[in-house]
């Protein structure tokens, strides 16, 4: 039997606020154990929250950028769990009144649109974390609490089953991604632990509109563990399946080593969670004026800045979704085209050698050692004919290193185009001469070895030639 | 000259006129408490050094000829669920037996900023739990008047130790009647002020959405000064109110004429002690007699406010408690591993009282009983905050015993919690409603133990109700009496 799978995904997005959602402690990641905590976050004894501003605020533009409505009456609720990381042994999150419900964005899939709906976006605070002597709770001797994280602000996005593969979750989740960047709530750093996915996975037979029974894969924190999970997980169900089991409702763990999943607990052990209104905070109560404020401080969202790319640079629609599926990939765009540069070039420079450069040495675009300025500059080069693309790699490599403009590192190197006609037909000549087969070749009507004579030129003229020109020239000799 | 069984307001006229020290003063009221603490047990902490110390700043103050506040150098007891920095805060709790806040409640910054002498720590029923004091982790504390009653409860100790003289004054916090039963019991004054009038912050939390901290005092004067400077917004307190605070000494005048008394039925229960409904009817002519009007009002969801408030506060309680599990801070019992580490960490150390309700809450709030009980129970809140209402459309003020009985004896009915729970009556409603509550002495039992007169007002209308209470104060002489530590013990 063929299946299908469906795929709905609870997103955690850290928020990137100075303060914790209910205390004045900073949030920066790092710092010693323990240092970024007060009593309430430490969750002491009379304790009271009260709430950061800045994280409704957050909870309500991402709502906005997600196409969902704000509900104006919003509430926060205790959630109740036993864990050492949670100090209250509550969770203060949202349950039946969340900031933001019913959404959608769209993804493209191997270029097809789709939308993922998104059922609700609520607020809630961040764990602590846990330092085990072992590798688990279970078999460790001890375990140390960290709860410098406790408290930090976290929107969590959940989603529709609506997606089918892994590469639709995947893609849905850089969307989503690409969102909470632009709007400029989160840092989004997954190596971070910005941003986590619990991943709900079940299948169906081809055509059925039954849903299977599910599985859902907690704190997949990176695009490949989540492209792997699913995956795994399709073909691990898929099997039981065809071996005639059935699926068991219950949470596994991604074990990225292994490349499994593994049980944790079943829907047996599953909290009952008791939820009950906090209260110590009064409902969020907002305005339609407030939220038409914040809506006016969106800025271009991702598939608005993506159309204007296309439409004002005429970038092909591969390009401008690549260059747009960061904010800060999108800002460098619009900077070395601000600068002067063909779009067309930036862009083929921005996805080609500087992803290529930044990618090797792992760096992210925000610390590239080129800026865009004097990539703009070394583009305008190419364009004027200053330069050849072969040579701008070189001039690429020299600027990764230097912090030289273009300009001074083609002239310290000698390395401007000869387009002067007479030195150029010089060395054509000689290579004629010099090469009487690929001469033969091309005269015998084999067009192609046309390349190994202009090669040669280029090699001569230690690349510097003009190819155009070397071209033109190679083919008038010939006739 | 003695000083201890002075209220405040005097004893700050004589340390202004210089005729006393704040150090004698201090010194007779820990001498009182040195010859009556062994009866009574109102502390579970004295910090006695701390006391002569603060006693001494005032002195100072006084001699280099600066004005003193109301409160500075009068001796008060802290009830021992309010935060004090570096001062042991244990909940009468043996899970948090050692626990020292790292930070003070913003009642107690509030308190300091007047230089009070702050004599100790004040027993209660763990974690709030209980109207007697009998459920103290510790020892239960014994009513200054008869030492083999209970002082009432969960603020027993902050009641006792007022009404002993080994405090002048005691801050309590009231969730169900905490402040003003104790009070009724004990012969003093308690107010509970609208929920949000104090700051919570620092108050370890029964019932977030009931608890609210009060004055304890000897008169009503006392307590609108105590007030003027717990009250008021705290950024720390979400739930506190930004409303203005009006000076309270204002409302100190004698004047009820034309202020028209609910008098509500349902308050006067069946099985209600004679003795109590006698003293009360009199005190309500007497307002009378004073110049009010006395109109008959109903408060029909009254009835239901037990079980209302048995569902709500142990559904709070038992999240609030949650957090007390031997990892970060209290106590700990170990264990084979994590879960069971804070199993014996909660079985063992917190007291039957405390699990009851923790039971009761968990139960209110799983899955599936949720609807049927938490949430009809709040929706029965509503409706006994619209009976409020509607009544206050038609009265100024609400008069009403404080509770059913007097003192009744210790370990009566300790082994009946249901009857224990129905003794929260007639001031269980008003934790529900938000509203204020003042209990003033209006008379003694014919075993001559004391009984309290409960004044409730409108939201934020405390004014009203100490205008109302002061009144009546000025016109008998309840207050002047000093309970004298009689019964078996004695």
């Amino acid at each position: 039997m063929k299946y299908e799978a469906v795929i709905g995904l609870e997103i955690h997005c850290e928020l990137k606020t100075k303060t914790k959602i209910f205390c004045g402690c900073e949030t920066g990641f790092g710092g010693d154990q323990n240092t970024h905590v007060c009593p309430v976050c430490l969750g002491l004894p009379g304790v009271l929250p009260t709430i950061n501003k800045r994280v409704v605020e957050f909870g309500i533009k991402a709502g906005l950028a997600t196409n969902c409505t704000i509900n104006k009456f919003s509430k926060f609720d205790r959630k109740n769990y036993y864990y050492p990381d949670l100090p209250k042994n509550w969770q203060t999150s949202q349950y039946d009144l969340p900031i933001a419900e019913h959404g959608w964005v769209d993804i493209d899939v191997e270029g097809e649109k789709k939308r993922v709906r998104l059922t609700r976006i609520h607020m809630e605070e961040d764990a602590g974390k846990l330092v085990h002597s072992g590798n688990t709770i279970k078999d460790s001797a001890s375990s140390n609490v960290d709860y410098n994280r406790t408290g930090v602000p976290l929107l969590e996005i959940v989603s529709e089953p609506d997606m089918h593969t892994a590469e639709e979750a995947r893609t849905y989740m850089e969307k989503i991604k690409a969102i909470m960047e632009y709007i400029d709530v989160s840092n989004c750093r997954m190596e971070e632990g910005n941003l986590r996915a619990d991943v709900n996975v079940s299948i169906r037979p081809v055509g059925s509109k039954e849903l299977g029974t599910r599985t859902e894969m907690k704190n997949i924190n990176s695009f490949k563990s989540l492209v792997d999970a699913i995956d795994y997980e399709i073909d691990r169900q898929t099997e039981v399946l065809e071996d005639g089991g059935h699926i068991v409702q219950e949470t596994r763990t991604w074990d990225p080593n292994r490349g499994i999943t593994l049980s944790m607990r079943s829907k047996e052990d599953a909290h009952d969670y008791r939820y009950m209104p906090e209260p110590d905070l009064p409902p969020i109560v907002t305005t339609d004026e407030q939220i038409e404020a914040y809506r006016k401080e969106l800025p271009e969202l991702p598939d608005a800045r993506r159309e204007r790319l296309e439409k004002e640079y005429g970038l092909s629609d591969y390009d401008a979704g690549v260059i747009t599926a960061s904010r800060p990939m999108a800002e460098y765009f619009d900077e070395v085209v601000a600068g002067g540069a063909d779009a067309k070039l930036a862009a083929n420079w921005i996805m080609g050698e500087l992803a290529k450069h930044l990618n090797a040495e792992n760096k992210t675009i925000v610390d590239s050692p080129v800026e865009p300025a004097r990539l703009a500059a070394m583009i305008q080069m190419i364009t004027k004919g200053t330069i050849s693309s072969k040579i701008a790699k070189t001039v690429f490599e020299e600027m990764w290193t230097s912090k030289d403009a273009p300009e001074e590192i083609v002239k310290a190197k000698g390395l401007v185009q000869i387009t002067d006609t007479k030195a150029i037909e010089e060395i054509v000549d000689k290579v004629i001469a010099d090469n009487p087969k690929p001469v033969e070749d091309y005269k015998g009507g084999n067009k192609k070895a046309i390349g190994a004579l202009v090669g040669q030129v280029m090699k001569q003229s230690k690349g510097k030639a003009n190819p155009q020109m070397v071209n033109q020239l190679l083919a008038q000799k010939l006739g | 000259m003695t000083l201890w069984n002075k209220p405040a307001h005097e004893l700050h006229d004589l340390l202004v006129k210089k005729e006393i020290s704040a150090t004698e003063l201090t010194q007779d009221v820990l001498a009182r408490m040195d010859a009556v603490e062994g009866k009574v047990k109102a502390f579970l902490t004295i910090t006695k050094e701390q006391a002569l110390e603060q006693a001494k700043a005032v002195d100072e103050k006084i001699a280099a000829g600066e004005n003193i506040s109301f409160l500075a150098g009068i001796p008060g007891a802290v009830k021992d669920n309010i935060c004090t920095k570096g001062v042991r805060t244990t909940c009468a709790s043996k899970i948090l037996e050692n626990f020292v806040p790292p930070y003070d409640a913003s009642v107690v910054t509030k308190l300091q900023k007047e230089f009070p002498v702050l004599v100790g720590k004040a027993n209660l029923d763990e974690f709030a739990m209980g109207g007697s004091t009998e459920n103290s982790g510790f020892y239960p504390t014994h009513n200054p008047w008869n030492t083999e009653c209970v002082p009432g409860g969960s603020s027993g100790g902050s009641a006792a130790a007022v009404a002993s003289g080994s405090a002048i004054f005691a801050l309590g916090s009231d969730t169900g009647g905490s402040i003003r039963q104790p009070a009724s019991f004990c012969g003093v004054v308690g107010m509970k002020p609208t929920y949000g009038r104090v700051s919570r912050y620092g108050l370890v939390a029964y019932a977030s959405s009931l608890d609210q901290i009060g004055p304890i005092t000897r008169d009503v004067t006392d307590c609108a000064n105590v007030l003027n400077v717990i009250a008021g917004h705290d950024d720390m307190d979400s739930t506190s109110s930004f409303a203005e605070v009006p000076d309270y000494t204002k409302s100190l005048v004698q004047d009820v004429k034309g202020l028209k008394i609910g008098l509500p039925k349902e308050y006067f229960v069946d099985g209600m002690d004679q003795d109590v409904e006698k003293a009360v009817r009199n005190a309500i002519e007497q307002l009378k007699s004073l110049g009010a009007e006395i109109v008959e009002v109903s408060l029909p969801h009254t009835k239901y406010a037990i079980s209302t408030y048995y569902l709500i506060a142990p559904a709070e309680a038992a999240t609030n408690l949650e957090r007390y599990d031997g990892i970060s801070y209290g106590e700990r019992i170990d264990g084979a591993d994590v879960v069971e580490l804070m199993t014996n960490t909660r079985s063992k150390l917190f007291g039957e009282e405390v699990k009851r309700r923790i039971m009761i809450g968990n139960y209110a709030l799983s899955a599936g009983y949720y609807d049927a009980y938490y949430l009809k129970a709040l929706k029965v809140r509503t409706l006994i905050q619209k009976d409020y209402t509607d009544a206050f459309e038609k009265v100024d003020v609400i008069a009403a015993p404080t509770a059913p009985t007097p003192a009744y004896k210790i370990g009566e009915m300790i082994s009946d919690p249901l009857k224990m729970y129905l003794q929260d009556i007639c001031t269980v409603p008003l934790n529900l409603a938000g509203l204020p509550g003042i209990s003033v002495p209006c008379g003694y039992s014919q075993k001559h133990m004391p009984i309290g007169l409960q004044l409730i007002g409108k939201p934020l209308d405390e004014a009203t109700l100490i205008r109302t209470a002061y009144t009546y104060e000025q016109s008998q002489s309840f207050h002047k009496e000093m309970a004298e530590l009689g019964g078996a013990e004695a």
